[in-house]
Order: structure tokens, then sequence, then C-alpha cells
């Protein structure tokens, strides 16, 4: 299986300032995180708010350079690799359809961005393979010279896909694709990622927030919190039995639509995770049910159990400490 | 490139949700304030552009004999001279006319310079922040640290009064507002998601501010475009009043001001004719600003 | 003009709304948001109005409350909290009851608490407007709330302005402040739509315990479904401003019986029901332009069912004495229990 892209230990801080006399603050958005991307693969990552996952997707497609570590496509750094050629080779589909295409552009123009940007062919040309773009994804010629404001939400995501394949690119960053879109639009938008995704061979980051759509959708899943990457698993597994307790309590707080069932306590505090003030030892620690006096003091190390890595204490007097490449 | 076309039916007989929006042009003559506010500055320009056809007279030949003849509406007035005469016996229906030429240099040069300088400032400042920022709101504070009037002031004592030193020093002072406007318009487009996704897709830094955040942040530039071509305006027309800027005797209509000042009580034309003509000026460029800004708004906005 | 009539209180429910209609004009026209609904909330009862964005469900709760904007008129047959008729109240006695025996929390914990002020003044301000038993009183009672609500060191967090909050506390603090009055009526629009998933899950447990402590009745206002499934007692499925079902949570999720109802359900990912990798349901097609007016069915251009015979005002039916639907279709495809 190999690797497309390697995320190796990286780190992204950011200094908030605070007031003339108050020193700046740190903000750890991401606290150290490796992971690879295999190809063909749909890679989950879900999180909630302040736990980096925007922050992650950001740096692995070039537009935030990490503060440490090093991100690798095909072995290069991607602070080697041309902008042009990062550009063929990876592509966004961000979260809100209402910013994520510019109001003064046509759409025809707008899809057809990355192609001026290439260089290649004819004005005309590249026109063209802009309006076959956007048949792909289901929109008919005619939307070819409106401005976003005229299409809808589900409509102006299908333009930001159509923009995202049109330079044939081996690897989709979709960052919560479909969190500001209505239920009925946004089966369309994931059954449309799927027959591309199978289509063409594509591999997918896809970060979201929702837990039901990421089960259905990835192959592989990791948990965020805080800037760390707290457990990482194939689909199913994770679901069937997760290993850390975030990941349990993440599970067990999803409300899937089946009357009578109540509402699940998952027994977390009412502390809400801040990544300008991030705990000492485990992050998670505050909140976690079954916390104990390690948690406090150290930062778990990644551990192996089955198919899962687990970044939690509890995994390690499982098993012993062994570190693991995810 | 050639695929096998996906399976997900496409929406093609969906009516869009969306009822159209009237278009442009009508918005444009809905707009009550925007429709007076061109009608005033075209006919400012209109009488501008037309000076050299409809004044019926030069505006410096002097005519001792026909001094500070009333205009026509007056008794004593006659068509000969419609708005009158000044104290040197030019008339000043010719001198009005030829007046707006130079107001309307002015706004226009002014604007021009100082909108170039401050759009750039403020777009650079805006996209890259962190030192460069820094760096813009340094030379900005320093900028506003300065009193425009003063400055104006020191430069024509230094080199004399003219109208390329009045439009140069204008120019060159007033670009604060755009850069701070601009700057602040910059940061807010920059972190949309449309300009990420045109840096993922491998555009160049110029190709991202030209043809992202440009088109995006112009309804702010347009705004102030317009408050700085009047606040020039009536600047130039108070450095003339003053004797430190256009001399005579060119018409400006500041200058026109300046000179009737002694005849205020008993022709009072003298003052009230180019003092009307500057406020009518300035009001149109400024109902023109905030017009296009409500027009062109909806259509920015998502 | 009296604008209470003071009916003796029959065991009607605390909430009728009925034949609500509300119009707003728009520079394209004017769009009819809320088409003729009725609906009603017993005391005591959680009631969900579910749908998609445009459907009208916001624009209802705001009518109940009478928060609507100046370009929206609002009619109804009847519109009545607890006997009193809302849609000829003047404006005195609307703001004697709003915060008071009805209150509203809004989506946005972010904007939904003023800035300049802190919690201790907004909360104490709400008592001393309605009950007026002095500061101390109402300091207490606050005090006492923000405990309630799950919220740690609550006299200290009385001096806190909104900005050093989370959004889940601000949430919180949102629902003390609806409830300093005792209201029998809280309206909630989307209240956990912004919020992480462990958050949601304790807000709305709040919000259930808070209903079942104090007895408080419960109009929820919400796009999602499990926050529906897991809390509602009734529930009315809205579509284009209009209501097409209307039902009890365990009928509506067993055996929905209008095709949008049924899309919907269709369109989720449910782990352990849909298999991963599958195509979801999709409902094709975009909701209808509500400018102009609607006639017949809304639902037709997207309805795999629709026949000439949806283009005509569509008849209501029952399904059963506690579940309704509008539909011409006696029976659609009725799905096996979820």
């Amino acid at each position: 299986m190999s690797d497309l892209i390697e995320i190796d230990d990286i780190k992204r801080t950011f200094r908030v300032r605070r007031g003339m006399f108050t020193p700046a603050a740190t903000l750890n958005a991401v606290a150290g995180v490796s992971l690879a991307v295999r190809k063909g693969e749909v890679l989950g990552i879900v999180g909630e708010s302040g736990c980096g996952k925007s922050t992650l997707a950001r740096m692995i497609l070039g537009l935030l350079p990490t503060t440490s570590g090093a991100i690798r496509i095909g072995g290069r750094d991607i602070r080697q690799v041309p902008r042009r050629e990062l550009a063929r080779r990876m592509q966004p589909v961000f979260q809100d359809p209402y910013s994520s295409l510019n109001p003064r552009r046509r759409i025809c123009d707008i899809v057809r961005l990355p192609l001026d940007v290439q260089g290649n062919g004819t004005r005309d040309e590249r026109r063209a393979q802009a309006i076959a773009a956007l048949d792909k994804v289901g929109l008919p010629a005619r939307y070819a010279d409106n401005f976003p404001s005229q299409l809808s939400g589900g409509q102006r995501q299908r333009v930001a896909i159509a923009r995202a394949l049109v330079t044939e690119p081996e690897i989709v960053v979709c960052d919560e694709p479909t969190s500001a879109l209505d239920v009925s639009v946004q089966s369309q938008i994931l059954n449309l990622l799927m027959d591309l995704r199978r289509d063409r061979g594509l591999t997918y980051v896809f970060i979201s927030h929702n837990l039901a759509v990421v089960e259905h959708l990835a192959t592989r899943v990791a948990v965020m919190y805080l800037g760390r990457v707290v457990e990482l698993a194939p689909t199913a597994e994770i679901f069937a039995s997760p290993k850390h307790p975030y990941t349990q309590a993440l599970l067990a707080s999803v409300l899937t639509p089946m009357p009578g069932l109540g509402i699940p306590d998952a027994g977390l505090g009412s502390q809400s995770p801040d990544p300008l003030n991030v705990p000492a030892g485990c992050p998670f620690h505050p909140r976690c049910p079954k916390a104990f006096d390690r948690c406090r003091t150290t930062v778990p190390h990644i551990t192996t159990l089955g198919a899962a890595t687990v970044a939690c204490h509890l995994a390690e007097n499982a098993r012993p400490v062994q570190p693991a490449i995810a | 490139m050639m695929d096998t076309g996906i399976a997900t039916p496409a929406p093609a007989a969906v009516e869009i949700a969306l009822p159209k929006p009237p278009s442009v042009a009508r918005r444009m003559f809905g707009h009550p304030g925007l429709v007076i506010g061109l009608a005033l500055l075209g006919l400012c320009v209109a009488m501008a552009v037309l000076a050299p056809l409809i004044a019926p007279y030069d505006p410096y030949t002097q005519n001792l004999d026909a001094r500070l003849i009333p205009p026509v509406w007056l008794e004593k007035g006659s068509w000969a001279h419609p708005l009158g005469t000044d104290n040197l016996g030019r008339d000043y229906f010719s001198r009005t006319l030829y007046g707006a030429r130079i107001s309307l240099l002015i706004g226009l040069s002014v604007m021009l310079i100082s909108g170039i300088i401050g759009t750039t400032l403020g777009l650079v400042a805006g996209y890259f922040g962190g030192r460069v920022d820094l760096v813009v709101n340094f030379i900005i504070t320093a900028r506003l640290a300065m009193p425009v009037v003063l400055v104006a002031l020191a430069v024509v004592a230094m080199i004399g009064g003219s109208l390329l030193v009045v439009i140069l020093t204008l120019g060159l002072l007033k670009w604060d507002r755009f850069a701070v406007v601009m700057r602040s318009a910059t940061m807010q487009v920059r972190s949309l998601d449309y300009v990420a996704a045109a840096e993922a897709a491998g555009a160049s830094r110029l190709r991202v501010l030209a043809g992202e955040i440009l088109p995006n942040v112009f309804p702010h530039l347009i705004v102030v475009a317009t408050v700085e071509a009047g606040s020039a305006i009536l600047l130039e027309a108070a450095l003339s009043f003053l004797g430190l800027g256009v001399q005579p005797p060119l018409p400006s209509w500041g200058l026109m001001i300046a000179e009737a000042k002694n005849f205020m009580f008993f022709s009072f034309w003298l003052i009230a004719i180019p003092g009307t003509a500057l406020a009518a000026l300035v009001l149109g460029i400024n109902l023109v600003g905030d017009g296009l800004r409500d027009v062109f708004a909806p259509e920015g906005r998502a | 003009m009296s604008g209470t009539a003071l009916t003796p209180r029959r065991k009607a429910s605390l909430l009728e709304v009925k034949g609500l209609t509300v119009d707003i004009r728009t520079p394209s026209g004017p769009l009819q948001a809320v088409r003729d609904i009725s609906f009603e909330v017993d005391r005591g009862e959680t009631v969900c109005l579910v749908g998609e964005s445009g459907c009208g469900k916001s624009i209802t709760s705001l009518a109940i409350m009478g928060l609507l904007p100046r370009s929206a008129t609002c009619r109804a047959e009847r519109l009545a909290f607890d006997g009193i008729d809302l849609t000829t109240i003047d404006r005195h006695r609307r703001n004697d009851l709003r915060g008071n025996r009805m209150a509203m929390i809004f989506q946005e914990p972010m904007t939904a608490l003023n800035p300049a002020w802190t919690i201790g003044e907004q909360l104490i301000e709400v008592h001393r407007r309605h009950i007026g038993k002095g500061d101390k009183v109402a300091r207490a009672r606050a005090v006492d709330l923000l405990a309630k609500v799950g919220i740690a060191s609550p006299a200290e967090r009385l001096g806190q302005y909104p900005h050093q909050l989370s959004g889940g506390l601000r949430q919180r603090v949102m629902i003390a402040m609806a409830l300093m009055c005792e209201p029998e009526l809280l309206v909630a629009d989307e209240p956990t739509t912004a919020l992480d998933v462990t958050i949601q899950a304790q807000i709305l447990r709040l919000l259930a315990d808070i209903r079942r402590d104090l007895g408080i009745a419960l109009l929820l206002i919400t796009h999602d479904l499990g926050v529906v499934a897991r809390i509602a007692d009734r529930v009315n499925v809205m579509y284009a401003g209009a209501i097409v079902e209307s039902a009890t949570a365990a009928e509506l999720f067993a055996a929905p019986r209008h095709p949008y109802t049924q899309g919907l359900l269709a369109c989720l990912p449910r782990p352990g029901v849909t298999m991963a990798g599958d195509r979801l349901g999709t409902i094709p097609g975009v909701v209808p332009s509500l400018v102009g007016g609607i006639t017949g069915c809304a639902f037709r251009s997207r309805c795999g069912h629709a026949v000439p015979a949806c283009a005509a005002p569509v008849p209501a039916r029952t399904a059963s004495p506690t579940h309704t639907f509008t539909c011409v279709h006696a029976h659609v495809g009725e799905r096996e229990p979820a």
C-alpha cells in the first residue's frame, strides 16, 4: 500500500496577542501529528472545535506552513514542490458554499481558474474542459455563465467540486464539504463524492464532525483532540470498538434518529477544550471519566492495539510501549 | 479526461430556487440618490467638457466698464452676462464653466494618485500581514500624525502655489483613508475560502490579489474614492481661498470665492454662485459613491 | 382596547396555532414564508418543528414570540398562548408575556448575549423586569439557576462577560436566562446546531431534565432528525412553509407517511442501517421559490409519486388519532420499521 502523503510529527502554533500588557499566548493548534494518507483510501478526520483538524487540512494543502515537522508528497517535502505541481496533485473542497466561490466571477471562470494557472491549451479549450467538469458534477452547461449568487448551496458545492477536479488531481482534501448543506442536499453531494472516487480512483482526506457521514464514507478514521491524533483505526473497528475514552464519548454522544433511546450521557464534564490552555499530561484528562494519576503528568505514547493506534495510558497498560507509524 | 459519466442524475429540469434579482441597470435607475448624484455630476462634467463651446466670453478677459453687473434675475442684470460679472468685469458664467474644469481635474487626479498609493499599501498590508502589515501601519500612523493643511501650506511657501503643486501635494498626502479601508477590506476577503481555493490552485500572489481580492474590495474602493475626491475638491478650494493654491487669474471656484469676499455684501452672487457650484459637485460625487455602493452590494454579498 | 381576552382556562393547549400565515416583502415580490399552518403545544410537552432551510420553521417561532422583522406581516385564524390572543394583543401586554411566561433561546450563542454587559446583569435584568422583587432575590435565583444548568462556580460567573465563556457555557447561560421567570413555554430555535457533538448531548439532556423537573413545555425548532428522535413527544415536519406531516416521534420514525418525510429519512447515513459505501437516498431538485405563493403541494416538483392531482389543494389525511399528513395518496411506499 503506497503512501501518497506522509505527515511527519507536524506542529503548528499561533501567537495570540492579548492586549498591550498581557504577554502573548501560544495557541497550540496542532501539537504533533503523524499520519500517512494511502492511495485510494478515504481518510476521515473527526474532532470537535479546537482539535486542529482544519489547521491540519490547510497544512496538508500547503496553504499554511508548519511550525515544525514535514509533510511529504510522493517522497518529496511539499515545501520543495512547486505550487503548480502541487495543485495538479491535490485540491481542496471547503465547507462554506457561500464563501468558497468568488462572487464576482462567473461559474465557468471559477472552474477554469486552476486550468488557467496551469496554462495548458487555449482559452477555449480550457473553457470546454471546465464545462465538461461541470457536467460531471451534474450541473448543465446553462449554468456556466451565471454568478454564484444565482445558485443554491448544493449547486455551489457542486461547482466547488468541479473546480477541485478540473486538474485531475489524485488527492482531494474535503474540509466539512457537507456541513453547511441541508440533509437532502448533503446526500446528493456525498453520493457524488463516492461516485467520483470510484470512477477516478481518487484519494480523499475527509474532515468532518458528523460521525454518521464519516462512518459511511471513510475507510480509515483519525480522531483528533486538542491538536493530537488520539486514535486511528479502520472505520469498522473504530465504530465497533473504540479504544480511546474520547472516541468512546464522542460515539456515545451521537444522536442517531431512533426514537425511544433518550439522550446519552457520555460522562464528560462541562469543561470545553481550550487550545490556549492545553492541560499538562494527556490533554483529555480533565474530562476523561477514566483518568488516573499518570494521565495528569505524562503525555501518552502512541500504542498499537490490533488494527488501531491509540494515544492513551490505558492502552499502554494493555501493551508494552511501542512506537508505531500510523 | 474522457470518463464514464457518473451515475448521479443531473438536476436538469429543476428550476433555480432563487428568483432572479433585478438587473444592475434596473437597480441603478431605481436608486434615487444615485440618479440625482449622476445628474449633478453629469452636469458638472458637461460644463467642464463643453466650456470652450458654451462659454460666451473668454474667462480671463477683463472689461472694466462692465464691472459687478448682477445676474440676469436681479434688476440691472442682462442676458449679455447671465450670471453677472466680477469686480474686474470678467463674465461669471464663463468663469464658472471653466472653474468646473479645475475642480474636476483636481478631484480626479488627486483621487487617482492617492488612490493608487493608498490601495497598493492597503492591499499589500492586508494580504501579507505580519511584518509587512506592521511596516505599513507605521507608515500610515506617521502620515496621520501630519496635518494635511499645514504641510500643504509649508510646501506652497517653499515652492510657490500652482495647480500642479496642489495636485501633487494633495495626492501624496491624502492616501491614508484608502490605505486604512483597503487594508481592512483586504483582511476580510483574505480569510475567505475562495482565496484559499485560488492559492491551492497554484495561483501566484499577484493573480490572487488582482483576480480574487481586488474585484471584491472594489465597492469599498469606490466609496472611499468618491469621498476623497469630494474632500480634495474642497481642500483645493480652501487652499486657493487662502491664496496658497491655484493662483489668479485661473478661475478656480475657491479662488473666485476668495476674490469675492470683499464684495460679499453688495454683490453676493460673486460668492453664492461658485459656492453653490462647489456644493453641488461634492454632493453629486458623494451621492454617486453611496449609490454605487448600494447598487453593487447585493451582488457582492453571497 | 383590552389586548387580553380573558377566557376561562380550558383544558386546552398552552399554545394554539391555527391557520398561521406569514408574508415577507422582498425586492422580488411578496414571499409566503409560512402558509396556513396549525399545531398545538400542550403543557409539559416537547413539540418539534423540523425541516430544512427555508421551510419557515424559524419564522414560525418568531411569529409566535412577536419578533418578526418589519417586512413581515402575520395573520392567523387563531394564535393564542394560554387562551390569550396573541394577534390582537398590545405591545405592553406582549412584553409582559415575553421573558416571563414564554421565553426563547436562539441558535448562535456567540451573538445571543450582549457582549457589553456581564452575565449577572443580563440575568438580573430579566428578573427585575418581570418579577421585580429586588436585585438580591434576583441574584440568588441567578446563582441557583446557573448551578442548575451545570455551570461550575456560578457566583463568580455572574461577574464575567460573555466573551470569557465558551460556546457551550454561553448556551447554558442563555437557558438560565430563559428560565429566570419560570416560563411555561420555552421556544428554542436550533439551540444546539452551533455546538460540538459532545456539548450538544449535554445541552439536550439539560433541556430534557428541565422539562421534566419544571413541567415546562418546549417548542424545539431544528433540522436535525437525530435530535427530534431523542427528545420530541410530537413532531411537525415542515416543507416550503407548510406542515406536511404531524405525528408522535415514535409514529414518525416507524412509519412516515408523507413522501418528503420518507425521503428525508432515506437521506441519512444511519450506522447499522445503511451499509457503508452504499449510495444514500436523495431527494432530487431544490425547494421551489416561495415568491408569489404556491398552489397545491409544494413538494410535487421533487416527488417520485407526483400526479396531476397534486396541483390542486391537497387533502389532509389521518393515519391515526395523533398522526396526520397532507398528501393526495393515502398510502405511499410504507417503509419497514427502522
